[in-house]
């Protein structure tokens, strides 16, 4: 619970306070400053450990490629807080006010991929009294989700591309190995991908799915069904289901590349805009995904592959970076907030405990063919747990005024 | 949350352990649940139909039936057409004080639900707009329906078939609760078999026994979650003297000889568990059984129907006893016709299950159900068969009577489970609260 709470703060107070991507106007002056030097292969912080308070993190670049800081939260995928497009040579500031806690910080050269250098930060010290401006608080929530989504973005460009090198390599064991991995960037943030009409169509869909609606069947699905053919040939008896030549794996590989490329360019885009409800609205979307007839509970997402427990982990994951955007806010709405707030801390931690007695990303998922009904009927039941409280957390946020 | 849930662990319990009831619930985090059961308090909108029920001795004017009283109403209360009954199992997670709390919300939102009111005074419509309403609205603008709530304690609440006492309960678990013998004919399906929890809701109308159901399961997420569900479209018991008697599948009267609320005291031998019980919880309750029973209704329907009236042992058109007579006859097994064989014939189903030769009585109160067909074509019909006694050996009894019954050709019990049906909560507490002194 500690590490929870404490981090909790931080994205509440930091984001509250934080001057990411405007200037540090209002921020009190007595700010304590750490040199951050970001090269094309390191990430080097000054000092990895300050007394809570303001803090600024003054990155400059001395790599060839533009580049990004982040402050993550305990958990690695938490944006606490976050700088973009520092250009070789250039510096900018990113100020905080910084809460006791567990971070990492990390840069991110070229803009993409998961960064270099990631290192713990530690807080020391005593929380720090947060502003209680609300809608600045759910303007930096939302500034902080969005680039949560951008980084997922960045992580999942490059990883696709080395999963498809293996497949059009011909180096099935690998793509098989890589499938369900590469696939965790995007699970996190698909209902934000659901909001660009085509992309998740080519991305995602499963077979029926796209031959429901007449489209051509690509992505990461059609792939897994060259991978796991004789599973296919099962699932599919009475269709004729060849392997794709190298030609066919190169034209299907290069297609997923350029769509999840396009989606990159579509959560970077100038115009992309998210709200606050769209966070909270998309945590249950997430978990909608994970119970839906077609989803991964019934195990019909990777209906070759049976890796759907990777993906149950990352929409819960992508669920839980929501909420904790949200989190200082629905605390600071009263005591439903916080009886709100304690009880989705709980199941949280419920339901990723549950889903981690059948392994890890690192060690691997059991197939999900393997999981009893009985089994699926108790994470059925902890999801309904999650979900319910969940679905109160848009209310939390925007239907009540904490100061009535 | 000062107002947290009663501890009736009390002292005697594990009070360093023992942790708070895991997660607010979606009704306690919004201030709609008489938080206060057990020190007599009710809030909100639960109060004004409290003061209805106490006012109502049986059925009211809109047709609701009191929650609180001295037995759970659902037993002895006329049959109503339709039924939802749903087991559940505890989640893995679940705690002791955790199944206090959906207990004592089950009551309150119980207490609302059969009032003809929403599962909570938000409701389905009043909350706020952002908000996901508590009451799943399907029962809005319709009457209470005659709705009753029965709540059931399975044997694995008490101890699982591992002997593990989960909830600290196993010293209260009455000896007669334990899973019923497997008969001849049974074909168990553990998906319609057992269960740590039962609820029983009955109602005249089917939209309101399913809207009960639905939103009682939603407030048990995270505790309790559904084993299996019956619907049922179609009383075939009367429990009552003013009741017709309706027809099983089979296309005969069923139920005629059933225990009717009238006969208190067949009631008092036959259904409310007595003083002599040693779990004082348990007195004043009773136990339910529960059989899925399929009817294989094709190769029914092809069978004579003078062979059909004696594998019943009455007649189909009247319901009266092959010893002749009205519907209400008693039977007399020892006629025997011109040619010298019994009247109601030794294999037939009347004479079997009749007391005379069970050596018992039930309160029988089933419900025809038909859940879609098979991929044959064949309708997945039959006797969702539920029955009240003060002692499971009862039915067992009556059950092993039946071994040689010619009608077992055209069933297959495939669902079984046995409940133990607490006496009624006082208003103020809640169902089952004794379990936890």
């Amino acid at each position: 619970m500690k590490s929870t709470t404490a981090l909790l703060a931080a994205v509440a107070g930091g984001v509250a306070l934080l001057s990411g991507c405007v200037p540090n106007a209002g921020i009190d002056t007595a700010a304590t400053v750490i040199a951050v030097d970001s090269s094309d292969d390191a990430c080097t912080v000054e000092t990895d450990s300050v007394a809570s308070g303001t803090v600024t993190f003054r990155v400059s670049n001395s790599g060839e490629r533009v580049t990004e800081f982040y402050l993550l939260g305990e958990d690695e995928l938490s944006i606490v807080s976050e700088v973009e497009n520092i250009a070789p040579g250039a510096s900018r500031d990113l100020t905080v006010l910084a809460q006791p806690g567990s971070y990492f910080t990390v840069c991110k050269p070229g803009m993409i991929g998961s960064g270099i250098g990631q290192s713990s930060f530690t807080v020391t010290g005593d929380a720090i009294a947060v502003s209680e401006d609300r809608e600045r608080a759910i303007s930096d929530a939302v500034a902080n989700y969005t680039a949560y989504v951008k980084t997922q973005a960045a992580e999942l460009v490059p990883n696709v591309q080395g999963f498809v090198d293996a497949y059009v390599a011909g180096d099935d064991d690998e793509a098989r190995r890589l499938f369900p991995l590469v696939r965790i960037n995007y699970e996190r943030i698909e209902p934000t991908a659901s909001q660009f009409g085509d992309l998740d169509p080519a991305i995602d869909y499963r077979k029926p799915g796209a031959e429901a609606e007449g489209l051509e069947f690509t992505g990461f699905h059609r792939i897994e069904m060259d991978l796991w053919l004789d599973a296919a040939v099962a699932n599919y008896p009475d269709e004729t289901i060849i392997p794709l030549d190298a030609a066919g794996r190169q034209q299907i590989g290069q297609k997923l590349v350029d769509d999840v490329t396009a989606l990159y360019d579509a959560v970077h885009a100038d115009d992309f805009e998210l709200s606050v409800s769209d966070i909270t609205n998309g945590a249950i979307g997430l978990l909608d995904e994970v119970a839906a007839p077609d989803g991964k509970l019934p195990g019909e997402e990777n209906e070759f592959a049976h890796t759907d427990l990777y993906d149950f982990y990352a929409n819960v994951e992508g669920a839980e970076v929501a909420f904790t955007a949200v989190r200082q806010i629905a605390l600071d709405s009263g005591d439903d907030g916080e009886a709100l707030v304690a009880e989705l801390d709980e199941e949280f931690a419920a339901m990723k405990a549950l889903l981690s007695t059948y392994g890890d990303y690192e060690g691997g998922f059991v197939s999900y063919d393997t999981v009893s009904q009985d089994e699926r009927n108790e994470l059925g039941a902890q999801l309904n747990a999650l979900s319910e409280p969940l679905a109160q957390l848009t209310h939390a946020v925007l239907g009540v005024d904490p100061a009535e | 949350m000062s107002e947290a849930p009663i501890d009736p662990l009390g002292a005697g319990g594990d009070s360093e352990s023992a942790p708070a009831p895991r997660g607010m619930s979606r009704r306690a985090l919004f201030g709609l649940v008489a938080a206060g059961v057990g020190t007599g308090a009710v809030v909100g909108g639960f109060a004004g139909a409290a003061s209805r029920i106490a006012s109502s001795a049986g059925q009211d004017a809109a047709g609701a039936y009191a929650f609180f009283g001295e037995h759970q109403a659902g037993i002895t209360t006329p049959a109503q057409d339709r039924l939802h009954f749903a087991a559940f199992d505890l989640t893995d997670r679940a705690t002791r004080e955790d199944l206090i709390q959906l207990l004592t919300e089950w009551t309150a939102a119980a207490a609302r639900l059969t009032q003809g009111l929403d599962v909570s005074e938000a409701g389905a419509v009043n909350g706020p707009e952002l908000l996901p309403p508590d009451d799943t609205g399907e029962a809005v603008g319709l009457p209470a329906s005659g709705l009753t709530i029965t709540i059931g304690f399975g044997p694995s609440l008490f101890r699982t078939a591992d002997g593990v006492d989960r909830f600290g309960l196993a010293d209260k678990q009455p000896a007669e609760l334990v899973e019923l013998p497997l008969f001849a004919f049974d074909l168990l399906e553990e998906a319609s078999s057992g269960g740590d929890l039962c609820i029983q809701a009955c109602a005249n109308d089917p939209q309101v026994a399913v809207h009960a159901i639905r939103n009682l399961s939603r407030i048990a997420f995270g505790t309790a979650r559904i084993r299996w569900t019956q619907l049922g479209f179609g009383r075939t018991s009367s429990t009552s003297t003013a009741q017709a008697t309706p027809r099983n599948l089979f296309g005969f009267k069923d139920g005629t000889a059933n225990i009717k609320a009238e006969e208190s005291e067949a009631l008092r031998d036959f259904v409310w568990v007595g003083d002599d019980e040693p779990q004082s919880w348990l007195r004043g309750g009773s136990y339910l059984v529960t059989r899925t029973i399929l009817m294989t209704i094709e190769n029914w329907d092809r069978v004579s129907l003078a062979e059909q009236n004696d594998i019943v042992g009455r007649d189909k058109g009247e319901g009266a006893p092959l010893s002749g007579g009205g519907e209400f006859t008693e039977p007399d097994f020892a006629l025997r016709t011109t040619s010298g064989d019994p009247a109601i014939p030794a294999s037939s189903h009347v004479r079997l299950a009749h007391r005379t030769h069970s050596g018992t009585r039930m309160l029988r109160r089933g419900y025809n159900f038909v859940d879609g067909s098979n991929d044959l074509g064949q309708l997945r019909a039959g006797l969702f068969f539920m029955s009240y006694q003060r002692s499971p050996q009862q039915f067992i009894d009556v059950q092993s009577a039946l071994a040689t019954d010619a009608m077992n050709e055209y069933i297959r019990h495939v669902g079984s489970a046995l409940f133990a049906i607490p006496r009624g909560a006082r208003d103020g507490s809640f169902v089952g609260a004794e379990l936890f002194d």
